[in-house]
C-alpha cells in the first residue's frame, strides 16, 4: 500500500506538471462552465422559469455538476494518450504498482477541479448566486461535488483504456457533452414528457445537481421525481459508489494487463 | 563451467487471433553479452520483445529473465530490466529533465535529480532539458528514451530498432552506450534492420523466422554458413566458359555465369580458395583475367540466404499490426 502511496504521488505530481505545460485542455474546461453562465444565464435565463427559485441561482450548481460530468472527457483523452503515445507500456515495464498511474491521474483531477471550482463561484457571485444555507452544508455540497467528479475520471479512465486511441476518445469525449442536457443540470425536469423525464432523473446529473442545490439552499427538491432526485443526497451517493465500484476495478485490471 | 542466461525462452508461444506470431520461440542470451534478433518483417521480434518484457503474457512456453520467471515473478523481472521500444514512450508534455525525474523516482534511484541531470550530459540533451519533449526531433526523442532505460542500470536491456530513422550521430551516440553498458556488464537483446549494426554490436545473432528462431551464432559463424563470393571477369564469351569451368573444378560448386559483364561467380565454403590461389589456377589454366575478387560474406548475404524468400512477405501480419491492436 506505501508503494501505491509513493508511486501514486509521482503519477500525480506526473499530471500537474503536465497541465502546467500544455495548459489547453484545462484552459478550455475551466472558461467554458463561466461562458455558459452567462449565456444560458441572461439568454435562456428571461425565458425560463423555475419554480422556487432564480434561475441562475438555480444553474450554478447544475453547471457545476455538468461541469463535473466532464471529468468522464478528460480522464478518457489523457488515459487514451498515453496509451497512444506508449507512455503506458513505459511505466508498465517498471516495477511500478499497478494501480498507480490512475490513481495518480484521478487525484490530480481532483485537485485541479477543486482548484477551478472557486473562480467559477467567484463568478456566480457576481450574477446573483448566494449560499443560502449552512456553511456544514455547504462544504458538503463541495465535497460530494469533488466524489462525482472523481467517479466520472474513473470512468473516462476506463474507457479511454479501451479506447486507445487518442482521436476516438477526443470525439467520445465530445459526446459527454450531450449528458447534462438530458438531466437537470439546466432545466427543471417536471415539465418533460414523462418518459423522457424518468430517463432524465435516473441521470446521475440530476441527482447530484438536485443535492447542490438542496445543500446550498439554492432550490427545493422537486415533488414526484425519481428516488436518486427525491432523495438526492443518498442518491448521488448511491451513484458514486456504483460508478467507482464498477469502474475503479475495471480500469485498475486494464491497466494491469490491458494486452490480448 | 556453466554459462548464465540473461534471457532464457522455452517453446514461446502468442496468438492473436487467427494469427500464431511466435510458434516456439526459444532464445538464449549469455549474460554480459549482446544478442541480436534479425529478421524480415512480421517475423515476431516485437511481439518476442514484448512477452519478455512483460507487456504481453504467453500463451505456452516459459522464459526466466536475469534468473526470474517471467509470469510468476514479473514484478522481479520489471526491477532488472530496461525497455527502449520501438516507438518512443517517453511523455510529450513534460519536459526532457521531468521525464527523467519521475522515472527515477519510480525506479526509487536515491538523488532523482542528480541521476537525470547525469543522464541528460550522457546523451546530449542537457541544451534541451527544459523544454517540453513534444518539440524535439525524432533523434533527441529516442536519446532520451534510452536514457530513459538506463536510470537504473539494467541487468538486461531490451532494445527493439533503437536507432531506425535515426541521423548518424545519433545512432553513433546509441551504439557508444550500448558497448559502454556491456562493459558494465548488462547483457543486451537487440532487434534490429540494420545488419551493419547487428554486425558491430551483437555477439550473437538469432535469425527469427516466422515466430521462431531459424539460426543462431555468431555473425562470424552465420556468415560461415553461407561462403565466400568469389568473382572474376574475364575478356570475352568464350573465357567466360572456361573460367566457369575452372571454378567448378576448384570449388565444386556451381558457378553463375553474368554474360552481360563476361562475369562469372561462385559461392563456397572451401577456406582453401584464397585469391593467389583463384589466380593462379586461373592462369596456369591459361583464362585471361580482367579482374578477380573474393569478397566474404555481410550479413546482408546471411539474411537472404538463411530467410529465404519470406523476405517478400511485407504486408504479412505480425509485428505492425500487433502493436496497433
Amino acid at each position: 500500500m506505501s508503494t501505491l502511496a509513493y508511486d501514486g504521488t509521482a503519477m500525480l505530481g506526473r499530471q500537474l506538471r503536465r497541465m502546467r505545460n500544455n495548459p489547453g485542455l484545462l484552459i478550455l474546461t475551466q472558461t467554458m462552465p463561466v461562458s455558459m453562465l452567462l449565456f444560458f444565464g441572461y439568454v435562456f435565463g428571461s425565458a425560463l422559469a423555475v419554480p422556487g427559485a432564480e434561475y441562475r441561482s438555480f444553474l450554478v450548481p447544475g453547471l457545476l455538476v455538468a461541469t463535473a460530468a466532464g471529468g468522464v472527457m478528460t480522464g478518457m483523452f489523457q488515459s487514451a494518450q498515453d496509451v497512444h503515445r506508449g507512455v503506458t507500456d513505459r511505466f508498465r515495464t517498471l516495477p511500478v504498482s499497478r494501480a498507480a498511474v490512475p490513481v495518480g491521474q484521478a487525484a490530480a483531477d481532483v485537485l485541479v477541479t477543486a482548484a477551478g471550482t472557486v473562480p467559477f463561484l467567484l463568478v456566480g457571485l457576481a450574477v446573483g448566486w448566494r449560499v443560502e444555507a449552512g456553511p456544514a452544508a455547504a462544504a458538503g455540497a463541495l465535497l460530494l461535488l469533488l466524489l462525482f467528479r472523481f467517479a466520472c475520471v474513473w470512468t473516462g479512465i476506463f474507457l479511454g483504456l479501451l479506447t486507445r486511441n487518442e482521436e476516438a476518445a477526443g470525439q467520445l469525449g465530445g459526446a459527454t457533452f450531450l449528458l447534462p442536457l438530458l438531466s437537470s443540470a439546466y432545466i427543471p425536469t417536471a415539465g418533460l414528457p414523462g418518459w423522457l423525464r424518468t430517463v432524465a432523473e435516473w441521470n446521475p446529473i440530476s441527482a447530484v445537481a438536485t443535492a447542490l442545490r438542496e445543500l446550498f439552499g439554492n432550490a427545493p427538491v422537486p415533488e414526484g421525481a425519481a428516488w436518486p432526485v427525491a432523495h438526492p443526497v443518498a442518491g448521488s451517493l448511491a451513484w458514486c459508489a456504483v460508478l467507482l465500484a464498477v469502474f475503479v476495478p475495471l480500469a485498475v485490471r486494464e491497466y494491469a494487463h490491458a494486452e490480448r | 563451467m556453466t554459462t548464465t542466461y540473461a534471457v532464457l525462452s522455452e517453446g514461446l508461444e502468442k496468438r492473436f487471433g487467427a494469427v500464431r506470431a511466435l510458434r516456439g520461440l526459444d532464445l538464449a542470451v549469455a549474460e554480459g553479452t549482446v544478442c541480436g534478433m534479425l529478421g524480415p518483417n512480421g517475423a515476431g521480434k516485437t511481439t518476442a520483445v514484448r512477452l519478455l518484457t512483460t507487456l504481453l503474457r504467453p500463451d505456452a512456453g516459459s522464459a526466466r529473465i536475469a534468473g526470474h520467471d517471467l509470469v510468476r515473478e514479473a514484478a522481479a523481472v520489471r526491477r532488472r530490466i530496461g525497455v527502449t521500444g520501438q516507438d518512443t514512450s517517453i511523455d510529450g508534455d513534460l519536459t526532457g529533465r521531468e521525464n527523467l525525474r519521475l522515472f527515477a523516482r519510480l525506479h526509487r534511484v536515491g538523488g532523482a535529480a542528480g541521476r537525470a541531470d547525469e543522464l541528460l550530459d550522457r546523451f546530449g540533451l542537457t541544451e534541451a532539458a527544459d523544454r517540453p519533449a513534444s518539440g524535439w526531433s525524432g533523434g533527441m526523442r529516442r536519446r532520451l528514451d534510452l536514457a530513459a532505460s538506463l536510470i537504473r542500470r539494467p541487468e538486461v536491456l531490451f532494445l527493439d530498432e533503437p536507432t531506425t530513422g535515426l541521423d548518424p550521430a545519433s545512432r553513433t551516440l546509441i551504439w557508444e552506450a550500448v558497448r559502454e553498458l556491456t562493459g558494465e556488464g548488462t547483457s543486451v537483446l537487440l532487434t534490429t534492420q540494420y545488419l551493419e549494426e547487428a554486425d558491430r554490436l551483437a555477439d550473437d545473432i538469432a535469425l527469427v523466422d516466422r515466430g521462431r528462431v531459424a539460426h543462431t551464432g555468431s555473425p562470424a559463424e552465420l556468415k560461415a554458413l553461407v561462403g565466400t563470393h568469389a568473382e572474376v571477369i574475364v575478356a570475352d564469351a568464350a573465357a567466360l566458359v572456361a573460367a566457369a569451368g575452372v571454378l567448378d573444378r576448384l570449388t565444386g560448386s556451381q558457378p553463375s555465369l553474368d554474360r552481360a559483364r563476361n562475369a562469372v561467380g561462385v559461392v563456397t565454403k572451401d577456406a582453401t580458395v584464397t585469391l593467389p590461389h583463384l589466380v593462379r589456377t586461373l592462369d596456369a589454366a591459361g583464362v585471361p583475367l580482367l579482374d578477380a575478387s573474393l569478397r566474404p560474406p555481410t550479413l546482408d548475404d546471411v539474411f537472404l540466404r538463411l530467410t529465404g524468400g519470406s523476405v517478400a512477405f511485407a504486408g504479412r501480419p505480425g509485428d505492425d499490426k500487433e502493436r496497433a491492436a
